[in-house]
């Protein structure tokens, strides 16, 4: 496919996804003709038509119920939440419904639907247009939740959320949307690298940096910053936060002995939360200091010319490093 | 509003057992389909008043009653066919009797050893939906599915006249409206939600919020089997056939509490209640089957000792139903392997064997 961004690619994806399963369909407010907000389902409706790629009423949580009656019927509804702050009227289904239906009918009717959420800030919009909700999905058994931080991880990985038989919240970094790369669009995904485990994208040995989504470009550009100071980082792409691949980070850990958790959701009860309880039980020997997290501040989203004093940049993770080995 | 359901009321039997005739809607049953119904509303009403008594001996952790409602939820439930779909709530114990789902399978949710208890594809009835009127998007959802299937069935969604105020419920409208999707929403108003009385739900008549959504809104009289099974039957006709969505409202009572944990004294009068068990559903056909010579003392003998047996066999199962496994509650969270999940199970398991092995010949 060449160079292309990471909008194009989970555009791709779904592109992927329809032409191989006809059971796969797309539902969303301002999908079809608009080709969404962001442009990411641009084209399939008209490739595939009104019936498989639907323009929805202006209401999340009929987006989700609807998808929960579809997904019953048999099919893999893939549902597009315009901004990461309107999937709360949604938020019941989601958590009542389609998280709890495959164990409510013990395991007879799964739920196989993408909830796709561009989220995160960075971006200059108005509220609720710049957050990042995954803690309170993850938090949810019977979901799965990854982001895709990179447009080859974005095509692969869409594919991978619609053909998984869970429920999987999809979170897109709209602020990467633009990021570019070369994709290959022969990638066989069914036997490509798991979705639900994490990835050592820098190699190193100062101190690990733990990180997924929008961060990951950001903890990257800190780890070049800090090889200035001699400091070898090592940067880990999450990529999922529920599974939560503990036994790559661990491995990590063991191996540096300090661990900087980098989200742009508020730490308090994150997913930086929950690593630095598993990596203290898992690593309790080989710590040379406590897990230290950076993200949002337990604030609302401020107004976007605040933001960049809110979101994470790389001199705050800068700070958290030297924090971390300063022990 | 009037209490007795105004002229708009579709009724075919009157509280009296009078059959009287409507100019739209009408049934042709045989005596022997009467005599069907009547056995049915019998014995969905045992069923029921054992699932109560159940519930005060401690055998089950609460009950949804559906006294008072059985015709309007035996006469929708029998004009399904066997490809539609239905949608319940929790208090649809009628309907799944028309479905071919078990007493006892309804029992287990209540008695907390399941939170489903039935497949939902071989009786093609959803699991019974707790949080009010989620279930009628995933009615829509359904019916958006069997259009997309060619298919000629169609979809029934239940809920309440409290359920009229929810979200969910009115974006179901709103979607099934503009896709024209073969759903009918069968909305029982039993007048209550809980303690809340119709006022605090509406100020129009329920079947009247259908205009407002481009759809077809009647009122049938819900205590009236005959009546409930000829409007259903064309509403789900006209489903089939791409007219879209219906909304009926079965107009009816909550003659029991709204489950066993409420108590209807505290805040309404039992002379209603003695002014609807005249308007009693089981009563009237009763009256209508004697009085016609298509039933005669046996036929009536015959319903009630089924009705007993049925009673004494649910009360023997539900009490022989055992506790699931202790860690089957980590079975199916995920259709596919999740750490998590496994790894909390082997702490589970290693925490309980340890009391097995604690003491001598396993005491603890």
């Amino acid at each position: 496919m060449a160079v292309t961004t990471l909008a194009k690619a989970v555009n791709a994806g779904l592109r992927k996804a329809l032409e191989s399963d006809p059971k796969v369909l797309l539902m969303g407010e301002d999908i079809g003709k608009l080709g969404g907000v962001f442009r990411v389902t641009d084209g399939l409706q008209k490739d595939f038509g009104e019936a498989r790629v639907i323009d929805s009423p202006l209401a999340e949580s009929g987006i989700l119920g609807t998808a929960v009656g579809l997904a019953m019927r048999g099919f893999r509804p893939v549902v597009e939440i315009q901004f990461d702050g309107f999937v709360f009227p949604a938020f019941d289904q989601i958590v009542t419904q389609v998280a709890k239906h495959h164990a409510r009918s013990d395991g007879r009717t799964p739920m196989p639907i993408t909830i796709r959420i561009p989220y995160g800030g960075g971006i200059g919009a108005v509220e609720h247009h710049s957050e990042s909700p995954e803690a309170y999905f993850a938090h949810t058994a019977g979901l799965r939740v990854i982001s895709p931080s990179n447009p080859v991880d974005a095509f692969v990985m869409v594919q991978q959320a619609i053909r998984c038989n869970d429920p999987v919240v999809f979170f897109e970094p709209k602020r990467r949307y633009w990021d570019k790369a070369d994709v290959d669009d022969t990638i066989d995904v069914a036997s490509a690298m798991s979705p639900f485990v994490a990835r050592v994208v820098r190699p190193g040995t100062s101190a690990t940096v733990v990180c997924y989504g929008p961060m990951v470009r950001t903890c990257l550009e800190a780890a070049t910053a800090a090889e200035h100071d001699g400091l070898d980082l090592e940067v880990i792409d999450l990529r999922s936060m529920s599974p939560l691949d503990v036994p790559t980070v661990a491995e990590s850990v063991r191996r540096t002995g300090r661990l900087v958790v980098v989200h742009e959701a508020p730490v308090f009860l994150g997913v930086g939360a929950e690593l630095a309880a598993r990596i203290t039980e898992e690593c309790f020997y080989s710590l040379e200091a406590p897990v230290l997290r950076v993200g949002g501040y337990h604030t609302p989203y401020p107004p976007s010319r605040l933001e960049d004093d809110y979101l994470p940049d790389l001199d705050r993770v800068l700070d958290a490093v030297d924090r971390v080995l300063a022990y | 509003m009037t209490a007795d359901g105004g002229p708009e009321l579709v009724q075919l039997l009157t509280p009296e057992g009078e059959r009287v005739h409507h100019p739209e809607y009408d049934v042709d049953l045989s005596d022997e389909q009467l005599r069907g119904l009547y056995r049915d509303l019998v014995l969905v009403r045992r069923v029921d008043a054992e699932a109560t008594a159940l519930q005060r001996q401690g055998e089950l952790g609460l009950w949804a009653q559906c006294v008072g409602q059985e015709a309007a939820q035996v006469g929708s439930g029998r004009a399904l066919l066997p490809g539609d779909f239905a949608f319940p709530t929790y208090r649809e114990h009628g309907v799944a009797w028309t479905r071919g789902v078990q007493p006892l399978q309804l029992l287990g949710l209540f008695r907390g050893v399941t939170n489903g208890g039935w497949d939902p594809h071989e009786h093609n009835m959803a699991l019974y939906t707790i949080v009010i009127g989620d279930q009628c998007l995933h009615a829509v959802g359904y019916a958006m599915g069997m259009q997309r299937d060619g298919s000629d069935d169609a979809v029934i969604c239940y809920f309440g006249d409290g359920a009229t105020s929810q979200g969910d419920v009115n974006e179901a409208f709103v979607f099934s409206a503009v896709y024209n999707a073969p759903v009918v929403f069968f909305c029982q108003n039993n007048q209550w939600a809980i303690s809340e009385p119709l006022e605090r739900q509406s100020r129009i008549p329920l079947y009247r919020r259908a205009d407002g959504f481009g759809f077809p809104g009647v009122r049938v009289d819900g205590n009236d089997v005959l009546a409930v099974l000829a409007v259903t039957s064309a509403a789900l006709q006209a489903a089939r056939e791409g007219q879209g969505p219906t909304l009926i409202e079965a107009f009816t009572y909550r003659m029991g509490a709204h489950t066993t944990s409420d108590d209807p004294t505290r805040y309404r009068v039992s002379a209603d209640l003695d002014a609807w068990r005249l308007k009693d559903p089981i009563e009237r056909l009763k009256v209508y089957l004697a009085r016609s010579g298509w039933a005669d003392r046996t036929f009536f003998d015959d319903v009630e000792t089924e009705a007993e047996e049925l009673a004494i066999h649910l009360r023997d199962a539900c009490r022989a139903m055992p506790d699931p496994p202790k860690t089957s509650m980590f079975d199916h969270v995920y259709a596919e392997p999740h750490p998590l999940v496994e790894g909390e199970r082997e702490e589970f398991t290693r925490y309980h064997a340890s009391f097995d092995t604690a003491g001598v010949g396993g005491q603890h």
